[in-house]
Parts: structure tokens; C-alpha cells; sequence
């Protein structure tokens, strides 16, 4: 008996029967109850058939593509750690970038594997599921990437074995948590709104300049990897954010103000969340890229704007923040890394006061400000430090209840003050950093309430040992704050006289020298 | 306007009165200062003079500014919030009006940082 080979199947055949004809529409309970989180944010979806799948994936190329890339990826890491790569770098003073950013950003995937497996099980469409699900993959994938690629690096340098443990604790990585947390925490669209359109999306492109560009020019070929790795999954990420917000605008036009909300906010939060990036493109890197400025204006001014006038066919506007957003990139850099530079003892990267040649640059790529506002702090820092009287703040910092930075930036149109805002909700006073954090707070505050602000847990007592009274009088909470972020005492303080600093100079000469 | 949820949404304050020990938070912040980056919170009984905030958490937090020594405390313009008021040193920060999480800010006339730079 002779039968024929079976017919191979075309790719949309393939897509359908692997993704939407794998779904079913429930008949023993209704669908709302099997899809519970869909209703209630007030989003309306009358044909969830009407979802463009941006890139028709299924599971099984999925595997074959990522495999292939993960290949790739760990056959460089090895080479670059068994050549001794991480001394190929520019200057150690470049490793502070990489513990700052992989010292945040891992656990941050994480949450957005968690917030994708989530949208995998609550669209009640099968294509999103199915987009869902892989973006969930991809971020798990980044998250375990990001660390290997950490573990070279920590058995050479200071600071870069506790970030899980700090991640929920340590002051300056509660910006980030609480991004997550927050987006995490809200409906499915919401989610969708906040990482695939406004992250992934509108900002993401800052977020890599100074990760994958800065380790390309700064020698580090292994961090680069990893991002490149990484980007490749970003523009299929950006292409769902971006089919997502167009399927909840096309569905009903009460989705409107609903998703222009969303935006506002969560292009905001993102902004906050992108002032450390600033300080890594105008500090950190020794080679740097281009100036956060330039950064800004390119993907954020140029890019975002023509991104809004395409969606504006649907109703949306730029960002409310948009406006104050321009004016802030010519400070938000320089006043991070002044909050930053002053605090190096709780800290698990080292600062510096960068030199003649640097301040230079810097004054170059911002005529409007830098001479005017921060090179006065610079180089009076520079001095004291001559002197060994290196600046250190003691103090317990005040913070953002929305955003949780410090309260650092300036008034919009007053750069030598301090901008504060603050709402009383249930005869409480809460502080905001702008006008933006303010109006997140005050359409939910409910929700920001429970804001887990570092400084004030340890005033609490809750940050100090057993044993401890935290009732006296004198506690002094900062004493107990260290160990309780697990702070390795050699990653803190200048970079000036650091191990990391000792150690790579004598690594590199043993590779030159006899 | 309220949070959506798919339940009943209710939860304290992380910070308030209560979580402190009979102590009450209490921002301070220098203006035009902002070398020091934000202002610095304190946990502080209400019952605390005010006069220890000169005497003890000012000087300590903000001594390393070449300004400091220079201040004319006679003149400092006080305010909580956004409101003006003045101090009086020997009375209890409750006395002062000062309550949980309020912000002292102060302006010292005639010194605006290194250069008048605000830093």
C-alpha cells in the first residue's frame, strides 16, 4: 500500500491550527468567569478575532529561533570569560555600570516574565495568549542571561552578589520594584499599556543606549551580547505593545481616555525611571555614546513625536509630561549623580568626580546648564576630596511616595529649587518629586498608600536586628542599615582608592608587564 | 477618583502615626541648597524642643557647605510646607504646629549656594 507524504502545511495554516484553533469558547461556565480580570478596568473588547498577530510565531519556530540565539550568545560568554574579557574594558571605573545596571534590571525581567504569564492566562484571545506567553519566555530568558553574564564579572569586582536580596530593600532600587510592582498590580490592559507600549515601546531605546552601546565602546563584549541577545526579542515586543494599544482603541471608542490615562502615567513613571540611565551615559561610561540630551531628543522628542502624530488618527495625545520631559534633560543626569556621588557609603557601586577632560564634555554637550548649576558642586567636591574631606551626606533621604526616587529634581521653571508637591488623603500628608507623581497618587491613592519607602522602614525599626530597641529614644536606625541591605563594605565609597580600582591596575599590568 | 480591583480594595498607610513609636516623621531641606541633593527625614518625638533641629540635625547635616558658617539665623525665612511661620526654639515641635510627616523648609537671604549656583 503506497500513500502519499502528508501535505506539508503552508505557514498560516501552521499558524492557525497551533494558536487559535488550540482555543475554545467555554459552555459549562460563562467566559466572564473563566477570564475574570478583563471587565473591570473598564475596557471594552467586542471581537477579540480582531487582534493582528504582529509577527504569526508559533511555538515550535519560537524554540528553533531562540535556541539558535542562546547558542550564540553562550558560546561568546565563554570565550570573553576564559580570555580574560573584563580586561579588555576601558577603565574599571566602567564596571560601576554594569552593577548598577545588572545589579537593578534582572529582577526587574523577572516581574515582567510574571506580568506576561499572567496576560498569557487572562486575554481571553488566542493570539495575544500566544504573544503573551512568548514575551514571557523572552523575559525569563533576559533575566537568567543578565545574570550569567553578572557572574563573570562578580569574581573579579566588589558589589554584584546580593542584588536579589536588595532588590526589595535597598533605597535606590525601590524605583524600579515599585514601577513593577505597580503595573503588575493592575489589570491586564494596564499591564499591557504600561511595559509593552510605554517601556518597551516608547522608552526602551534610552534604556539600551548606554547598556549595548556603552559596552560596545567601552570594550565590554560580553555585556553587549547579552544585549544584542536581548534587543533581538525587544522588537517583537515592541511590535505587541504597539498592536495592543491600536486593538483596544479600534474596539470601542469609550477605550479612549481610559488608554490616553494609561500613557500619561506610565510614560512618566518611565521618564522617573530613566534618570539613572542619564547619569550612566554622562558619568559612568568612560567612553561615553552621546549625552543623555542628544539621547532624549532622539529616541524620545524625534521618535516618540512622529510614534504620537501616527496614533493621533486614534485620538491619542503626546504625554501630558511630554513638555517637562524637555526641559529636564538638561538636568536630570547631573542631579542624579549628585544624589548619588553624596550617598557611596549605601551604596553597592562606587562614584567619583570625573575629571578636567570630562567636566569638559560635560560642559560642552550642556551650555545651557552644566557651567551654570553643577560644575561649581563638581569641582568644589574635587577639592574637598583633595583635602580628604571626600563629601559624604549621613542623612535619611526624603522620597517620592508615587515614584519612590528622592526628592532631588528641580521646579520646572526653577533650577536652584527644589520642586515639592503633597496631597493629604485620609488626613495624611503624602510627598510628591512633580506634578505628575502627584496626579498618579491622587487618581488611585489607595494604592500608593502602601509605598515601601527604604528610610522609612528603618525609622520604623524595621531594618534593625532583634534585640534592638527601636523604641528609645537615640535608635539610630542608620547604624543597622548596611547589613540589613547585606552591603559588601568594599563596593562602597569612591571609586578613588576602591579594590576595583587596585585590583584591575594590577590584573592589567601582569598582562603587560614582566 | 478610586483604585479598580475585582474586590473590595482597602489597605493602611505603610507610614503612618502609628508604625512610628509615639515618634513623628519631620523633613528638613535647605533651600537653594541642593549639593545635599533632598531633604533628610528624622523620626522625632512631638514633644522634642525645636531648638535640637539647630542645635544638633542641622548643623550635623549640612556643616560640610561653605555657606553654612555664614548663615545669619536671625534672618532665616522658615516655612512648613509652603507656609511661612516662625519658630520658637524653646517650644516642642507640637507646639510648633509641626506635625506627622510635615516639611521644614528654610531659606538663609543672600546665600544661594556655591557660585548662586542653588547647590
Amino acid at each position: 500500500m503506497t500513500t502519499a507524504p502528508p501535505k506539508k502545511l503552508s505557514l498560516k495554516e501552521r499558524y492557525t491550527l497551533m494558536t487559535r484553533d488550540l482555543a475554545w469558547d467555554t459552555t459549562y461556565q460563562p467566559m466572564s468567569k473563566v477570564y475574570p480580570q478583563v471587565g473591570y478596568e473598564g475596557i471594552k473588547i467586542h471581537d477579540w478575532n480582531r487582534w493582528e498577530d504582529p509577527f504569526r510565531l508559533t511555538m515550535d519556530a519560537y524554540w528553533k529561533y531562540q535556541a539558535e540565539k542562546e547558542r550564540k550568545l553562550y558560546a561568546i560568554l565563554d570565550a570573553f570569560n576564559q580570555n580574560n574579557g573584563h580586561l579588555t574594558v576601558t577603565d574599571a571605573r566602567y564596571i560601576n555600570v554594569l552593577k548598577l545596571y545588572l545589579g537593578s534590571t534582572p529582577p526587574l525581567e523577572l516581574m515582567a516574565a510574571r506580568g506576561f504569564t499572567n496576560m498569557g492566562r487572562q486575554m481571553v484571545g488566542a493570539g495575544p495568549r500566544v504573544a503573551c506567553l512568548m514575551q514571557a519566555v523572552d523575559e525569563y530568558r533576559h533575566f537568567q542571561t543578565q545574570i550569567h553574564s553578572v557572574s563573570n564579572y562578580n569574581k573579579y569586582y566588589n558589589g554584584l552578589d546580593e542584588f536579589a536580596h536588595q532588590q526589595s530593600r535597598m533605597w535606590y532600587l525601590s524605583d524600579g520594584k515599585s514601577f513593577f510592582d505597580d503595573a503588575i498590580t493592575a489589570g491586564p490592559f494596564e499591564f499591557m499599556v504600561a511595559i509593552g507600549f510605554a517601556f518597551e515601546y516608547v522608552l526602551t531605546n534610552i534604556l539600551f543606549v548606554p547598556f549595548i552601546s556603552g559596552a560596545a565602546y567601552n570594550g565590554d563584549l560580553a555585556a553587549m551580547t547579552v544585549g544584542f541577545s536581548a534587543q533581538s526579542d525587544e522588537a517583537r515586543h515592541m511590535t505587541l505593545g504597539l498592536e495592543c494599544i491600536k486593538f483596544l482603541l479600534e474596539q470601542d471608542p469609550d477605550n479612549l481616555p481610559i488608554v490616553q490615562r494609561w500613557i500619561d502615567k506610565w510614560t512618566w513613571r518611565g521618564t522617573r525611571k530613566l534618570g539613572a540611565v542619564g547619569m550612566m551615559m554622562d558619568y559612568m561610561l568612560p567612553k561615553r555614546i552621546m549625552s543623555f540630551k542628544e539621547a532624549w531628543e532622539i529616541y524620545f522628542e524625534q521618535n516618540g513625536s512622529a510614534l504620537f502624530n501616527d496614533l493621533a488618527r486614534y485620538g491619542i495625545k503626546v504625554p501630558a509630561c511630554f513638555s517637562q520631559t524637555v526641559v529636564e534633560k538638561e538636568h536630570v543626569s547631573h542631579q542624579s549623580w549628585i544624589g548619588f556621588y553624596m550617598k557611596s557609603r549605601a551604596m553597592s557601586f562606587h562614584t567619583w568626580v570625573p575629571g578636567p577632560e570630562e567636566l569638559d564634555w560635560l560642559s560642552e554637550k550642556y551650555p545651557n546648564t552644566f557651567d551654570r548649576f553643577y560644575r561649581p558642586t563638581l569641582e568644589h567636591w574635587d577639592k574637598m576630596e583633595k583635602q580628604g574631606k571626600r563629601f559624604v551626606n549621613n542623612t535619611q533621604p526624603m522620597n517620592c511616595q508615587c515614584c519612590l526616587n528622592t526628592i532631588k529634581y528641580n521646579e520646572p521653571d526653577d533650577p536652584m529649587s527644589t520642586c515639592f508637591r503633597e496631597s493629604v488623603y485620609k488626613g495624611e500628608k503624602f510627598h510628591f518629586c512633580s506634578d505628575h507623581c502627584k496626579a498618579i497618587f491622587d487618581h488611585e491613592p489607595e494604592k500608593y498608600v502602601q509605598a515601601y519607602i527604604s528610610s522609612h522602614q528603618a525609622l520604623q525599626g524595621n531594618c534593625a536586628p532583634e534585640g534592638v530597641d527601636v523604641t528609645a529614644n537615640d535608635f539610630d536606625p542608620a547604624r543597622y542599615m548596611n547589613d540589613f541591605w547585606r552591603l559588601d563594605p568594599r563596593a562602597t565609597g569612591d571609586f578613588n582608592g576602591s579594590d576595583d580600582q587596585k585590583n584591575f591596575a594590577a590584573w592589567r599590568a601582569q598582562a603587560t608587564t614582566n | 477618583m478610586s483604585v479598580a480591583s475585582i474586590g473590595p480594595y482597602e489597605f493602611e498607610s505603610r507610614d503612618s502615626l502609628r508604625h512610628f513609636n509615639g515618634k513623628q516623621l519631620l523633613y528638613v531641606n535647605w533651600e537653594k541648597h541642593r549639593m545635599f541633593s533632598r531633604p533628610f527625614v528624622l523620626a522625632l518625638r512631638p514633644e522634642t524642643p525645636f531648638s535640637v533641629l539647630l542645635e544638633k540635625y542641622i548643623p550635623e547635616a549640612y556643616a560640610f557647605h561653605p555657606d553654612f558658617p555664614r548663615i545669619d539665623w536671625t534672618q532665616v525665612i522658615w516655612q512648613n510646607s509652603s507656609m511661612r511661620f516662625v519658630p520658637e526654639p524653646g517650644k516642642t515641635l507640637a507646639e510648633n504646629g509641626i506635625g506627622h510627616k510635615d516639611l521644614i523648609r528654610f531659606t538663609t537671604p543672600g546665600l544661594d549656594g556655591l557660585n548662586g549656583s542653588g547647590y
